[in-house]
């Protein structure tokens, strides 16, 4: 229990970049990206979680009653999930522009067309 | 070729997963009581009335990195619209209307409004209750796409004027930015949260400065996310290449 | 108890990230990935994180695997609209 949740997230982490680097398709590579994006999230709260404690929103809990836990590696998080969902669009966007340009989305066809 | 490379990832790999498993045990232990940065927030969290400290995190005690964020946000919109504008070669054509199923169509009509209404109290209540301006902008944003499968694209495109949008997200960059100046002007510094009175916890106009933020975090995610939407939905469903081109 | 439902959230996310790399078809990813974004909303939930769980709910169970599906639609149109005139 002790290190389960960081041994999940490099392992999400790992698998994330296992599809990255074998992937055929450049709409699947996004897909595998947001894994690792994932896994990014898993380790900071990971880090900021503390046995027993409950949410950092005082709305119906009496401050300092009870331990909360870290709000500021949720506060980093959060900002992460949505704009890196924006990220995401954009390379999708660049991946249909490729799809365009070039008429297909494998990654070793593009390469021999360049070459 | 192709054998390399899975060689060579195979190497990095598992170098990369023998590195991240020793440093497993070098971590803060999972479930521990020290959180110095964390108990200091919470302090500074209630010293200002906000009762949600992760809001007051991303909008007062680190407004200026939500700023950054925001501005990546921005650069991601303006890049995919960018990219994915309609080209010389391509047309519009016209998507027929298609016969959607009649649960389907009364579900998604009547979830629709429910699902604004969540999105627009989730930004308002960000400052008090889990959420804010990032969660429920996303929300609202996609509960306005719900039309697209209740009705069908044409009703979606009324009640989605882009450059509205494109504006709405503009104007709530602004709106961040000279609150943020506002600060300079009173003679503080840049975004902190000093100007507006504290108010009472645990009511709406609590945490000075903070409410204002998330609102236009939630107005700049909102729109961002109609035009997201809106672009893509461009390329899947009207824009078409010249036949033979 | 608490700490059980941890290790299943933990494990139905790693089991989940799993699928979702070996699924090779994007539609069908995508789906997976939606599937993924519900689970761990429901981490973040039970690790006192209710703020980023909506925000995971939000974006990755539903933004992310619909702008996936838009551009699969785009480039399997496109491959059509390429034969479609011979």
């Amino acid at each position: 229990m002790q290190i389960l949740p960081y041994l999940v997230a490099a392992y999400v982490f790992l698998v994330g970049c296992y599809g990255l680097a074998t992937s055929r398709n450049l709409i699947h590579t996004v897909g595998c990206l947001s894994v690792c994006q994932a896994a990014t999230y898993v380790l900071l709260l990971a880090v900021g979680y503390r046995d027993g404690a409950t949410a950092p929103v005082f709305s119906d809990v009496e401050p300092g009653s009870r331990p909360v836990v870290d709000p500021v590696v949720q506060a980093l998080t959060l900002t992460d999930v949505v704009v890196g969902a924006t990220v995401t669009a954009l390379l999708l966007a660049l991946v249909l522009q490729v799809a365009k340009r070039h008429g297909t989305v494998d990654p070793d066809e593009l390469r021999e067309l360049r070459g | 070729m192709n054998r390399l490379r899975l060689w060579l990832l195979a190497v990095g790999g598992a170098g990369l997963t023998a590195l991240l498993v020793a440093a497993c045990p070098g971590l803060p232990r999972f479930g521990g009581r020290s959180h110095p940065y964390g108990e200091r927030a919470v302090r500074a969290s209630l010293d200002r009335h906000t009762a949600n400290t992760v809001a007051s995190v991303n909008f007062d005690q680190r407004a200026y990195d939500t700023l950054g964020e925001m501005s990546i946000l921005f650069a991601a919109v303006l890049g995919c619209v960018v990219l994915l504008r309609q080209a010389r070669d391509e047309h519009r054509a016209r998507p027929e209307p298609a016969a959607v199923a009649r649960p389907v169509r009364r579900y998604a009509l009547i979830v629709l409004p429910v699902a604004l209404v969540t999105g627009l109290y989730v930004v308002a209540h960000g400052q008090l209750s889990p959420g804010g301006g990032f969660q429920g902008g996303v929300v609202a944003a996609t509960a306005l796409h719900l039309l697209y499968l209740g009705a069908d694209y044409g009703a979606l495109e009324r009640v989605r004027p882009l450059a509205v949008y494109e504006t709405s997200d503009a104007l709530a960059v602004c709106a961040y930015l000279v609150l943020g100046l506002a600060g300079v002007l009173a003679g503080t510094a840049f975004l902190a949260n000093t100007l507006l009175p504290y108010g009472t916890f645990n009511t709406l106009s609590s945490g000075g400065a903070v409410p204002l933020l998330n609102a236009a975090i939630g107005m700049e995610v909102a729109s961002a996310v109609v035009v997201l939407l809106a672009t893509f939905l461009d390329q899947a469903v009207e824009i078409e290449e010249k036949q033979g081109s | 108890m608490s700490d059980a439902v941890i290790v299943v959230a933990l494990l139905l996310v790693a089991a989940c990230a799993t699928a979702a790399v070996a699924q090779r078809d994007p539609a069908r990813q995508a789906l997976v990935l939606s599937v993924l974004g519900l689970f761990l909303a429901v981490l973040f939930t039970v690790l006192q994180a209710p703020d980023v769980g909506l925000s995971q709910l939000a974006v990755g169970s539903a933004l992310t695997p619909l702008l996936i599906m838009l551009s699969v639609r785009r480039t399997r149109r496109r491959g059509r609209t390429k034969e479609g005139p011979e």
